[in-house]
């Protein structure tokens, strides 16, 4: 089983450097290419080469099923959320200029932006790791 | 080779080949759809949003239902999987 | 007949994506397996995304991302890039889910085609 310790030791050094990335992706939603979708997905995609390399029972271990679930739920509830700050600040739903003239700060526009990709990222991420870890969890084996 | 849906096939290129000549050019600068409400987009983007990506500020800002809508339907599929590939019982 | 080439020579996306169509739409109606369905879907849904994409070019323009003040630029269109970006996503949940139910089906049924598939329900 010689190339197992290969494809160990590649993933192993290479997924932080996908993460970093994914979330470089997402935080520069606003300033160049990019943005919630695409980053989510980058993310998601470390966790499917750790699948790969490591089998079910390595990725369980670290993210298990119900706190994808949780964390699909948060990421939903966070855009929600914003929305009813903007109708809490006397605006309608997720009209981002009444927080902006509520609170006086000003470039207020560009941070709830951001906090809205981050949302989007952490449900797209949730989501596809869940999919991909039902699918191949057959009969109760894991390889 | 099933002929039926093979000549169905064909029936709807050559109606489509057909459709070809009225479309605008590729790469056209007169074409409607970049003329008016591209070019609103563009010009207005920045004093309204401040964000230098003009597809972000449409998706998050002018658009911002949609995107809402859009992540409820990713995270139902995934709530749908879920439902049809576990066993046991618990979520 | 240069008519007939001029027009070939400027609408090339178009017929692109209806070759494209073409492919996924017989994929979809005339193969007998689940699973090539469903790759057929994909297809066709790829090739309607190109379609529209295509449509938001403009001669000579650079990605809609404003450059620093000053510098003029033409854009190309937003508007359909941000329309396809929620459709893409669309797409991958369709698949998702009819992948998850084949699965189920071929649990329950024990065949993954639809003719064998008709056969078993008639049985039942």
């Amino acid at each position: 089983m010689k190339e197992n310790v290969v494809i160990r030791t590649v993933s192993r050094i290479s997924v932080p450097f996908i993460q970093v990335f994914a979330l470089y992706v997402i935080v520069h939603g606003a300033v160049g290419a990019g943005g919630g979708f695409q980053g989510g997905v980058v993310f998601a995609a470390s966790f499917i080469l750790m699948f790969i390399a490591f089998g079910l029972s390595g990725v369980e271990k670290r993210l298990g099923k119900k706190w994808l679930m949780i964390y699909s739920v948060i990421g939903v509830a966070i855009y929600a959320g914003i929305g009813f700050l903007c109708l809490a600040a006397g605006g309608n739903y997720l009209e981002y200029g009444a927080v902006e003239s509520a609170l006086g700060v000003a470039h207020l526009h560009g941070y709830q932006i951001d906090a809205v990709e981050m949302g989007i990222g952490i449900t797209v991420m949730a989501v596809m790791v869940s999919i991909i870890s039902d699918m191949s969890d057959r009969g109760g084996e894991s390889p | 080779m099933n002929v039926k849906a093979l000549l169905a096939v064909l029936f709807i290129g050559v109606v489509l080949f057909w459709a070809v000549e009225d479309m605008p050019a590729f790469g056209d600068p007169e074409a409607p759809a970049t003329c008016y409400t591209g070019k609103l987009y563009i010009d207005l983007a920045l004093q309204d949003v401040g964000v230098e990506n003009i597809v972000t500020a449409i998706l998050a800002s002018y658009r911002g239902f949609d995107t809402l809508g859009e992540t409820v339907v990713i995270f139902t599929a995934g709530i749908s999987v879920a439902l049809l590939l576990r066993r046991g019982g618990r979520l | 007949m240069e008519a007939v080439f001029e027009v070939f020579l400027s609408h090339y996306n178009y017929w692109m994506a209806i070759i494209l169509i073409m492919i996924g739409f017989y994929a979809l109606i005339a193969k007998g397996n689940l699973v090539k369905k469903l790759i057929g879907l994909n297809i066709f849904q790829t090739a309607i995304f190109l379609f529209y994409i295509s449509l938001a070019e403009v001669e000579g323009g650079i990605a809609p991302i404003y450059l620093p003040e000053g510098m003029e630029a033409v854009y190309v269109n937003p508007i359909p890039h941000v329309l396809i970006l929620t459709a893409i996503v669309v797409g991958v949940s369709v698949t998702a889910v009819g992948l998850a139910l084949i699965v189920r089906i071929y649990e329950e049924y024990g065949v993954i085609d639809e003719a064998g598939l008709l056969k078993v329900v008639k049985r039942r």
